[in-house]
This record gives structure tokens, C-alpha cells and sequence, in this order.
């Protein structure tokens, strides 16, 4: 970061400063939930139950990352969860027709993507604003995954695809060594790369950012592409961990990743917030409802509940600007 | 940035020819493929049927005029709709249910506009949010479980008539012609035009934008309550899935009906045929076989069109 001409579009200093401090914070906040819940519950601190939690941490961190590109841009991507199951569903179906999993994942991956990329192209080509046309995809593809599954539930893979989502490494679940890896990408990505900046500087101020030469729509589309193609990872990790695809497992995966977002202190305004910050944000969601399923509260309450959360860390946000400013 | 003045209300004959052509489209298509389709009991029926998305987006249109959005309408329709299931169940009593509807609907509306107008959170995120909360609490006053035994004089409101005409189609008449007049003829009406197109003009009339977009969406989440009387009546039981997604029907229609969901204008009538578009596209495709999962991927296809248009119209 000492490079001046990177300094010229990165965001003023005072800012990467106080998200650190927001970070600091954030960690201390999970710490504090983790506190408590070792004390209200004997399993939290069991080996196994941290391990789920990380494990659970990771697939709504792999969707949030990618949203959290998009956000920075001040967009929004409602239509994550149902992209996780249509791809979850087509990548299944190719598993079993041709028996090869590497070709899965491909199609996997490509077909979150593709989606993302139509994203981009309704926010740039056609400018409608990113929360509605990402809104109607959504529906265009519950629409397409109810139709092509037609009630039928796909189950069964082979036993290594399978050690994706359900494998161990050292002793650490193969997913919390994607999240790490998928982290060190992101931030890498965000921070260090001037792609990554010229994010934050579209986010920031489009008009200034257009002027300045940067090619806003071309970024936007690398972003809704970036964020559609974690979307496709995500349902890999899903479609090996539970062995099986179901056109309505993205239901629940959409408002979990975008509080993941919001509670790692990306700003909805744009250019302001870290993939680290929504690790941890991650990381927060799953240890509430994770401590919630410890205490033995119905999961009919985890709407509610994160209902509630994204409210307040949008509002918190908020608080935090104003003051700042 | 915005129309320095007021925006008029409307302007219909340049408006009508773009939703109109689409109703008309999708009748003339129907008709000729479907068959059935253009029996008077099927007519009728498509009519019956779109009265509670009716409900919805008639105020739909009121909230996206003040460019904002309710995406938490079909939850807080599937949550009216159970409280009208439980408490007509428990006190055998149709009005002390629709009470119970509306007042929980008008709080979450009040939540809304609380949400948008005091703590300035962006109006898709604050309704994402309370679509969640309205959401879990349907599963939790329901416990996942159908709530069934629903007393007659809820279930007759759905098929009962009033001089030949279905009760449901009067409730809609009256809504519209409610909403029309609060819209055009009253001086609320110039504020909601004003909320979207000109709020310091409103500033400057010694008037609180704050206070008057939280009745806005109050009213939204008020007639989600009366919208869940409906669908309680309709399906003869509260469901908590009820009003899965039916926001997204509310918004197509509003869309399709020519309402600009940038610059506070829009248009009652518009929206009215837009509900019928929709209503006459989910009949037509279910008369041809095609799943209800078509029906909806093709509703988010029309929506998707319609604000390309009306982004087109905007720039033009």
C-alpha cells in the first residue's frame, strides 16, 4: 500500500483505519457470544460443535463473499439462494447422467456464473436497479429449478465428491480449508489488486469513478459474475455435504448471506466494508443460530431472528457513518 | 435531479396503450391456444382470483410512487391470514378475525415506514428484514402446522355474492374506487405525488415527509390484513406459506401498469390492468398444463421487460 500511484484510487487511509477498528470490534463481538454460550450451554465448546460451526460458517461465507463484491459497488444480489439451488440441481444431474464429478463441478460453477453474468447485464446493458432486477431473477430461476426438478429429489453421489463437504484434513473439515483459501483470495482480491480498488472507487462515487477512466460497466459485470460463480461454489459444497438436491434449498440461504454482509460492516451505500469483515460476519450469524439450536429453540424462530439482525446491523452501520462523518 | 414541481396525475392517454396492449396480447393469445379460456366462468374466475392481489398492489403502487418498496407484503399476508384463521377459529367471530388482521397487518406497515422514514434504512433492505421477522413469526404462531376449522362466515366471504356479483370482486371495486379517490381527489393524495417527486417541496409546505411515508406503508400493511381475510376465506385455512412470493405478483403488476419506480409517478387504473395481466397469464399458462413453476419464472421475465421499458421510457 506505500505504492502512491495505487494510493491515488484506493479509499482515503481514515477508512481502512476505522475498518479495522470495525473489525477489532466485530471479533470481540463473537468472542462475547461465544462467552456466553460456553457458559449457557456444556456442548458449545465441544470439539465437534465448533467444527460444525465453522463448517456452517464457511457455505454462507462462500455465498456472502461473493455479495459482498457487489455491495461494495452499492448493488445488491437477491437472487443468490435461488442461483445456489439451481446450480446445486444441474451440476447433480450431471453428476449422475455422465458419473463424472469433475464435470459437475465445472457445470456447477459455470452455471452460477452465467447467471451472475445475466445479473450484470440487467444492471449495466439494460439499468434496471440491481435489488429489482436481481428480484425478478430470483423468481426466473425458482420458476426454472421447480420446473426441471418436478418434485423429484436427487441423491447419491460418489464417495470422493462427496469428501468435498463432508471431508475431514488434518483433522479440520475441507470446507473451513476453502474458507481460508477463498478469504485470502477475496481480500487479496479487494485490497491489493487495482481491480479490486477500482471496486471500491465505483462504489464510493460512480460518477467520479467514470470520469477518472475506470470502466464502471465492465467492473459491474466481473462483480455480478464474481458473486453468481461463488453462488455456483456454494452449491458444490452443498450438493456434497447433504448428498442429495432439492429445487428449494435456496430459500433459506439468501437473507443468511446478505446479514453475513451486513453485519461484517459493509456499507449497503457502497465502497466501504472488507471480505474479511463478512468472514467474521459469517461467523456471528452461525454462532447465534447455532447457539439458538443449543438452547433448543424451534428453528421456526432463525427467520425471525436474522430478520431481526440485518435490521440492526444496517442500522448500526449507519449509526457508525454518521457519526464519523 | 427530479421534476421541480409536483407531478401531475398521470397522464392516460400516453399511458394506456403499453399495459393495455399486453392485456390484450395475452387474451388474444390465450384465447386462440388455450382452451376454455374465454368462458365466462373462466373469465369470471380469473377475476375472483386476482382480487387479493388487487389488495396488495394497489397500495404497491402508493409505496413505489415514494420510490420506495414492500417486499414483505406476501409474508405479512401469510402472517394476517393465519391471525385471522386463529382468532375466527378461537372466537368464532369473522370481524374480530379481520380485526386482528388488519391490526397486526397496519403494525408491520407502521414498522416499515418506521424503518424507511426515521431510521432511513433503504426500503428493499428494512422490507427484506421484516419479510424475515413476518416469516418467522407465521411459522412460530402456526408451529409449521396448517391451522384448519376455519368458522362459515370467514369461508362464505369467498363465494358468496351481492347482487350476482362475487363479494370478492365488490371488495376490489370498493378498494379501487377507495384508493382512486384517496389518490386523486384528496389533498393526501398531492403529497404522495409530492413524497416522490418533490419532498422539499413538502418540507417547505410545513409538512412532515416522515410522518406521511409511514402512513403510506401502514396503509400497505393494512390492506395485507384485509388481503389475508381473503385468502383465508379462499383456501378455507391458514397456511404458512400462504403468501409465498405474492409481493412479486404485486410488483409485476404495478410494474406492468406503467408505474416509474424512479421518478414518483403512477397510476391506479394502470396498476388495476396490470393485475389482470398477470391474473390472465397464470390462468392461460395453467389452461395449457404448464406448471405453476412456468407461471412464475414467466412473471419475473415480464417484470424484467417492463422496467426495461420503463428505464427506456425514462431516459427517452
Amino acid at each position: 500500500m506505500t505504492d502512491i500511484s495505487k494510493d491515488a484510487i484506493a479509499p482515503p487511509r481514515s477508512f481502512l483505519s476505522q475498518d479495522a477498528i470495525q473489525a477489532f470490534y466485530r471479533l470481540l463481538a463473537a468472542l462475547l457470544i461465544c462467552a456466553v454460550l460456553a457458559v449457557l450451554s456444556d456442548s458449545f465448546l465441544s470439539l465437534g460443535n465448533i467444527l460444525n460451526v465453522l463448517r456452517q460458517a464457511s457455505l454462507t461465507f462462500f455465498i456472502a463473499s461473493g455479495l459482498t463484491l457487489v455491495v461494495l459497488t452499492a448493488g445488491l444480489d437477491l437472487s443468490v439462494g435461488a442461483n445456489v439451488a439451481l446450480s446445486a440441481c444441474i451440476a447433480g444431474t450431471v453428476i449422475h447422467k455422465t458419473g463424472s464429478p469433475a464435470l459437475g463441478i465445472l457445470t456447477g460453477l459455470a452455471c452460477g456464473g452465467i447467471v451472475g453474468l445475466l445479473n450484470g447485464i440487467m444492471v449495466t446493458a439494460l439499468r434496471i436497479p440491481s435489488f429489482i432486477a436481481t428480484y425478478g431473477m430470483l423468481w426466473v430461476l425458482n420458476g426454472l429449478t421447480y420446473w426441471y426438478m418436478a418434485g423429484e429429489t436427487l441423491h447419491g453421489f460418489p464417495a470422493g465428491f462427496r469428501q468435498i463437504g463432508s471431508g475431514y484434513l488434518f483433522g479440520l473439515p475441507i470446507p473451513v480449508y476453502l474458507l481460508l483459501v477463498f478469504l485470502g483470495i477475496g481480500t487479496l482480491f479487494a485490497q491489493r489488486t487495482i481491480w479490486g480498488q477500482e471496486i471500491y472507487a465505483i462504489g464510493a462515487n460512480p460518477v467520479a469513478a467514470r470520469l477518472s477512466g475506470i470502466p464502471v460497466a465492465r467492473r459491474l459485470l466481473l462483480v455480478y459474475a464474481v458473486s453468481g460463480t461463488m453462488a455456483g461454489l456454494a452449491s458444490i459444497i452443498f450438493l456434497s455435504r447433504l448428498n442429495s438436491a432439492e429445487a428449494d434449498i435456496g430459500e433459506s440461504l439468501t437473507l443468511p448471506a446478505i446479514a453475513a454482509v451486513l453485519i461484517g460492516g459493509t456499507s449497503l451505500f457502497g465502497g466501504v466494508g472488507t471480505v474479511f469483515g463478512t468472514f467474521i460476519g459469517a461467523l456471528i450469524l452461525t454462532l447465534v443460530l447455532n447457539g439458538m439450536n443449543l438452547l433448543s429453540v424451534s428453528a421456526n424462530w432463525q427467520p425471525l431472528v436474522t430478520g431481526i439482525i440485518v435490521i440492526l446491523a444496517v442500522w448500526l452501520d449507519m449509526k457508525t457513518r454518521r457519526r464519523a462523518q | 435531479m427530479r421534476e421541480a414541481a409536483v407531478v401531475s396525475p398521470s397522464n392516460p392517454l400516453q399511458r394506456i396503450p403499453g399495459v393495455a396492449i399486453v392485456l390484450v396480447l395475452l387474451v388474444a393469445v390465450f384465447g386462440a391456444i388455450a382452451p376454455g379460456f374465454l368462458s365466462v366462468a373462466n373469465l369470471s374466475n380469473v377475476l375472483v382470483q386476482s382480487t387479493i392481489l388487487t389488495m396488495l398492489a394497489l397500495p404497491m403502487t402508493l409505496i413505489i410512487m415514494t420510490e420506495g418498496l414492500d417486499l414483505s407484503m406476501g409474508a405479512v399476508l401469510t402472517l394476517t391470514s393465519l391471525c385471522v384463521a386463529i382468532v375466527s377459529l378461537a372466537t368464532q367471530s369473522m370481524l374480530l378475525g379481520l380485526g386482528a388482521g388488519l391490526l397486526v397487518g397496519a403494525a408491520f406497515g407502521t414498522v416499515n415506514g418506521w424503518l424507511v422514514a426515521i431510521l432511513g434504512i433503504p426500503p428493499f433492505v428494512a422490507t427484506l428484514g421484516t419479510l424475515g421477522m413476518a416469516q418467522g413469526l407465521s411459522l412460530i404462531v402456526s408451529d409449521g402446522q396448517s391451522v384448519v376449522g376455519i368458522p362459515h362466515s370467514v369461508r362464505d366471504i369467498y363465494s358468496a355474492t351481492l347482487l350476482g356479483i362475487p363479494v370478492p370482486i365488490v371488495m376490489a371495486l370498493v378498494t379501487y374506487a377507495a384508493f382512486h379517490g384517496l389518490l386523486y381527489h384528496t389533498r393526501f393524495g398531492t403529497y404522495i405525488f409530492a413524497l416522490g417527486g418533490n419532498r422539499e417541496a413538502l418540507r417547505y409546505a410545513g409538512l412532515s415527509p416522515n410522518r406521511l411515508l409511514i402512513v403510506v406503508y401502514a396503509i400497505g400493511g393494512a390492506m395485507a390484513g384485509i388481503a389475508g381475510l381473503l385468502m383465508t376465506a379462499r383456501m378455507n385455512s391458514g397456511h404458512p406459506t400462504a403468501g409465498l412470493g405474492l409481493e412479486f405478483d404485486a410488483i409485476a403488476a404495478v410494474a406492468v401498469g406503467g408505474t416509474s419506480f424512479e421518478r414518483g409517478n403512477g397510476w391506479l387504473l394502470g396498476t388495476l390492468l396490470g393485475v389482470i395481466s398477470v391474473g390472465v397469464l397464470r390462468n392461460g399458462l395453467n389452461l395449457i398444463s404448464l406448471p405453476s413453476s412456468v407461471q412464475v419464472a414467466s412473471v419475473g421475465v415480464l417484470v424484467i421487460v417492463a422496467l426495461f421499458l420503463d428505464g427506456l421510457r425514462s431516459r427517452a
